[in-house]
């Protein structure tokens, strides 16, 4: 940007006013350079590979050399009898997972918002699991839900409801991963909606109870239309996590029983871990072009509502 | 009276709740983890018949040579690290790209959009960690957790630095501030609290990260502490009770952030997620 | 009087395995003495599981105290694919340990040895390990790997106290086999235990049942390494497929065959909660951490196919140890080799984890001890009619996906036709990516 250093002031023009002139100028108080270590870091680490994905997909891959194979492998990948069901899962485990936190992280930040009492015991408590480690979280959950010696069972055995095998039943193996997800992943949403609802101005509670509207009615028109920005961030950052979704899921089934609990991004790992790379990368670009399809015009859409308002 | 009602009745339910669904969980894990093998591989929530704090304490710590200890120290420096670095350089490109208009502004956008939602690409991110010498490295896991983590944090930075009014730069300019004063001494501490909550969301998340050191830093010189909990899950026998011991220490350091960060995480989320 | 016992392979005399202990011994003597006490460290990688931790710090202990000047570090990698990927990159980018045990036999071929591995042909110590274990590790013309670790077997460990109780004998054949199981099922005990939670235990109906298979169409191996016998199709082959199929339909499994853990299938079969187990015998040594006193109530049967005469053991052969090109101590690492395939080398083993089943290197002895299991199995072991090595071991072709498969299989949700199918879908990625001929 110093290039712009070029237009001379005229020698008769006082140093202060071209001292000025060329800092207006010339160097700018917001240089590009700022942008350069992130974007060297950002270019190779993810850009490149990224890039790199779309040519390696079409080839069978050692990392060492490769052989160009044309379209082979995203025709193997869409005979692997497990995509088709990993890319269903996929879709539910987005939906349910994003669905679950944004009514239960509305219902949460109301509550915790309202007169009750032990708010910051609540919040804490609810908060709290956000910070564990899907891996350990897995893991302590696949212990509970064991079907026959899990506490979850037991609990519900001893109020008569016999449980589910949760995690090896292929009915519920994804919703039960799905679940846990919630459990983890609902602080956050409570929190995002606590915030969305204190920065919503006390006068139109106050000008809605005037008016005698209640408290159902106060949620239903001011809360919820004016907790917006948070619903939409709470719908896409779950959303963005659920599709890309693997720890857990790693953690607790490995996809299974047998493909069952199967989401895209467990198939590539397992493509990848069995040295298949081209294959796996082939899976990591039609990852990449299923959540960019659904996200792009979700997170337009959100935005655009929000604008008009 | 119904106010009153609605304030105990609902906070006395919600309490019962959050006991059962959160605090057992929890109460359940910390029981595992003091019980002999074979009393944890009942997996049951009964309290335990000696308590083994101690010994399974000093064998998860022993175990495999102490790896635990060096996988703290890896994840450590490997959260401090690149926190820091993320930190720095988000800061830096929020501050520009929030206020300079120009035909850059564009890319960077959907550049930024694009970090959030894109599925690193991994074996080619190896292979290119590998033609720079820098795969199976800490310094290499790291930048990978920089490029992974700049969308998120310079969103959090961008939404901040909006706020923040654009006459204190120009102030600083005609002050005789160069662009690097100008940003590391009067914007940078001003972005103090929204920092704070890039530090603590970041550090909880690089800690907690298993699959990009799984991937980019294998090799049991260089684990990191959620690899660590392979130790005692292997496939051919667990050991339930070292396993939550593991789980248990991993979780020490998440909730010591906890405990000093609670109202900045709250604060910094209105700060970035709503407004963002 | 197994101190006795001849093995086909321990056939070379005492004095062999002397001199090649002597010559290595004598190696390190002037080596240290000419080096002036120079210490090196070299590395070795292993897997994580406890039975080879131990065995492998026993090793380095005793080598160490018979070469002071080389100290050996064991290095850990998880199993199963994971492990796979970790060997294979760190091959690939020249970090590898000085010395890494791996598998023999078909994820042998999958490292690149000629590429990455140091041939070992030719050297003396080579003469100690058995000609059984030499092809497994061997590619092209070059022999890579010594023996670390015991023969083991894909079978049935059975409950000997349930059977006695129950008056039963062992089954020759698969129908007895299920005659068996319903009597056992009769008596309230849960006849096949059965562990999905560790999904690669669901996979011995198929990998146990090679043996008899290869006894009712030999060339089986060989037409599938060349894309011409399949699983789906060949009647021998599919039985695996279907035994287990029909053991899950008639309700044999313990009930809670779908999240059980490899563990617990074994403190079922301890306890006898559960008769038969279909598994690995390198159970054997977790059986004897965990249940101590229940090891010898445990015995051991080939998985039984349909004609009594043919019935075969499954074999897996131990893994290698193998030095990468990568190393930067050669020497010591062949010293170390040299060590393992020595009889003060299995000693080590046996005294950390006890014998679990027979060692490929010649002159090495069983103890007196060895558990009830490891008696049943040894008769197979000896004559080569009665066993094979399992298929990974003679041909390349193994597809990643076979532990979900199986698990479908024994869950119901997939019947076994639709299985070896798609089993034999899933292989020919393997032999697409391997690149052997005959499949592209």
């Amino acid at each position: 940007m110093t290039l712009k250093t070029a237009a001379p002031a005229p020698a008769a023009v006082a140093r202060r006013a071209e001292h000025q002139a060329r800092r207006r100028k010339g160097k700018s108080p917001y240089p590009y350079w700022f942008y350069l270590p992130a974007a060297v870091v950002y270019t190779a680490l993810f850009l490149v590979p990224t890039f790199a994905s779309f040519f390696f997909s079409f080839t069978r891959w050692t990392l060492t050399d490769f052989t160009f194979i044309g379209l082979d492998n995203f025709v193997q990948f869409f005979q692997e009898p497990a995509l088709l069901k990993g890319l269903t899962n996929t879709f539910i485990y987005g939906a349910v997972t994003s669905t679950l936190k944004v009514a239960l992280g509305m219902l949460l930040a109301v509550l915790l918002t309202s007169r009750i009492i032990a708010r910051g015991y609540l919040r804490s408590v609810i908060f709290f699991p956000v910070l564990l480690s899907s891996i350990g979280v897995g893991i302590v959950f696949t212990v509970l839900m064991d079907p026959s010696k899990g506490m979850i069972n037991e609990a519900l055995a001893a109020v008569g409801i016999e449980g589910p095998a949760w995690l090896v039943d292929p009915a519920w193996a994804l919703l039960s991963v799905a679940m846990v997800d919630v459990w983890k992943g609902v602080g956050l949403a409570t929190v995002i909606y606590i915030a969305g609802i204190v920065s919503i101005p006390q006068e139109y509670f106050e000008a809605a109870k005037m008016d005698g509207a209640s408290s159902v009615k106060c949620f239903f028109n001011i809360t919820l239309p004016l907790a917006r920005p948070a619903t939409a961030t709470v719908i896409i950052l779950s959303l963005i996590g659920g599709l890309r979704s693997f720890d857990l899921i790693w953690a607790m089934t490995k996809g299974g029983p047998g493909f069952t609990s199967d989401v895209i991004a467990s198939v590539i790992f397992k493509q990848y871990q069995a040295g298949f790379y081209g294959l796996s990368t082939a899976g990591n670009v039609v990852l990449f072009l299923i959540v960019t399809a659904i996200i792009l015009p979700l997170s337009m859409f959100l935005n655009r509502k929000e604008v008009e308002q | 009276m119904t106010t009153a009602l609605k304030r105990y009745g609902l906070g006395v339910l919600a309490i019962a709740v959050t006991v059962v669904l959160f605090i057992v969980p929890l109460a359940f894990m910390a029981l595992t983890a003091v019980k002999d093998r074979r009393e944890a591989a009942k997996l049951d929530f009964a309290w335990p018949t000696t308590f083994n704090f101690i010994e399974n304490f000093q064998d998860v710590l022993s175990a495999r040579k102490f790896m635990l200890v060096t996988a703290f120290i890896n994840s450590t420096i490997l959260t401090v690290a690149s926190v820091t670095i993320l930190v720095i350089l988000a800061a830096m490109v929020a501050w520009i790209l929030q206020r300079r208009r120009s035909r850059w502004n564009g890319v960077a956008n959907f550049l930024i959009l694009s970090g959030l939602i894109i599925p690193p690409a991994v074996v080619p991110t190896i292979w290119v960690l590998q033609s720079m010498g820098l795969f199976k490295t800490l310094p290499g896991l790291i930048l990978i957790e920089v490029a992974f983590g700049l969308s998120f944090c310079v969103m959090l930075f961008r939404a901040f630095i909006a706020s923040i009014p654009k006459e204190l730069d120009e102030a600083a300019v005609i002050d005789g501030c160069g662009p690097v004063r100008l940003f590391f001494r009067v914007i940078f501490p001003l972005l103090r609290s929204v920092i704070v909550t890039v530090i603590v969301v970041q550090s909880v998340h690089i800690f907690n990260d298993f699959q990009n050191p799984l991937y980019f830093l294998p090799g049991d010189a260089n684990a990191t502490v959620q690899l660590t909990l392979f130790n005692f899950q292997s496939q051919f026998a667990t050991s339930y009770n070292l396993l939550f011991m593991n789980i248990l220490l991993i979780t020490i350091p998440p909730f010591i952030m906890y405990l000093f960060f609670n109202r900045q995480i709250v604060a910094g989320m209105t700060a970035g997620a709503v407004k963002g | 009087m197994t101190t006795s016992r001849r093995r086909p392979w321990g056939s070379l005399t005492v004095g062999v395995t002397a001199l090649a202990v002597a010559l290595t011994g004598c190696a390190g003597g002037s080596g240290g003495s000419a080096g002036g006490g120079e210490s090196k460290t070299i590395t070795w990688l292993v897997d994580n599981t406890e039975n080879t931790v131990t065995y492998a710090e026993q090793i380095a202990k005793d080598f160490n105290a018979a070469n002071p000047n080389i100290t050996v570090e064991v290095e850990t990698r998880p199993q199963g694919g994971e492990g796979d990927n970790i060997v294979k990159t760190r091959l690939s980018t020249g970090d590898m340990a000085d010395l890494f045990s791996y598998n023999s036999g078909s994820l042998f071929h999958q490292i690149s040895p000629e590429q990455n591995l140091v041939p070992v042909t030719s050297e003396p110590y080579m003469a100690n390990v058995s000609e059984s274990f030499k092809p497994v590790v061997t590619a092209g013309k070059e022999v890579y790997g010594v023996p670390v670790g015991t023969g083991n077997a894909g079978a049935v460990l059975y409950n000997k106290k349930v059977y006695e109780k129950l008056g039963l004998s062992v089954p020759k054949t698969w129908s007895e086999f299920m005659a068996n199981s319903r009597k056992i099922k009769d008596a309230g005990i849960a006849p096949i235990i059965q562990t999905y939670q560790t999904t690669w235990t669901s996979q011995l109906f198929v990998l146990g049942d090679f043996a008899n298979v290869a006894a009712a169409s030999p060339g089986f191996a060989t037409d599938y390494t060349a894309n011409k016998a399949k699983y789906a199709t060949d009647s021998a082959a599919i039985k695996g497929f279907e035994h287990q199929e029909e053991a899950a339909k008639a309700g044999l499994f313990n009930e809670d065959f779908a999240s059980a853990t490899y563990a617990q299938g074994l403190e079922k079969l301890a306890n006898g909660e559960g008769a038969q187990y279909p598994i690995l015998s390198f159970a054997l040594p977790e059986i004897k951490v965990t249940f101590p006193d229940k090891l010898n109530d445990i015995g051991l049967f080939p998985l039984p196919g349909e004609d009594a005469s043919k019935n075969a053991l499954t074999v897996w052969l131990p893994g290698g140890v193998y030095i990468p090109k990568s190393t930067k101590n050669l020497e010591e690492a062949k010293k170390f080799q040299a060590f393992i395939a020595s009889k003060a080398g299995c000693d080590s083993q046996t005294k950390a984890v006890g014998a679990n089943g027979p060692y490929l290197v010649k002159g090495c002895d069983l103890p007196a001890d060895v558990p009830t299991a490891v008696k049943d199995m040894l008769p197979y072991f000896e004559d080569e009619s009665r066993n094979s090595p399992a298929l990974e071991y003679l041909s390349p072709v193994k597809g990643p996906a076979l532990e979900q498969i199986t698990v479908e299989v024994g869950s119901g949700i997939r019947s076994a036709k639709d299985a070896a199918a798609l089993y034999d879908e899933d292989v020919t990625k393997q032999a697409k990516q391997l690149n052997l001929p005959g499949w592209n």
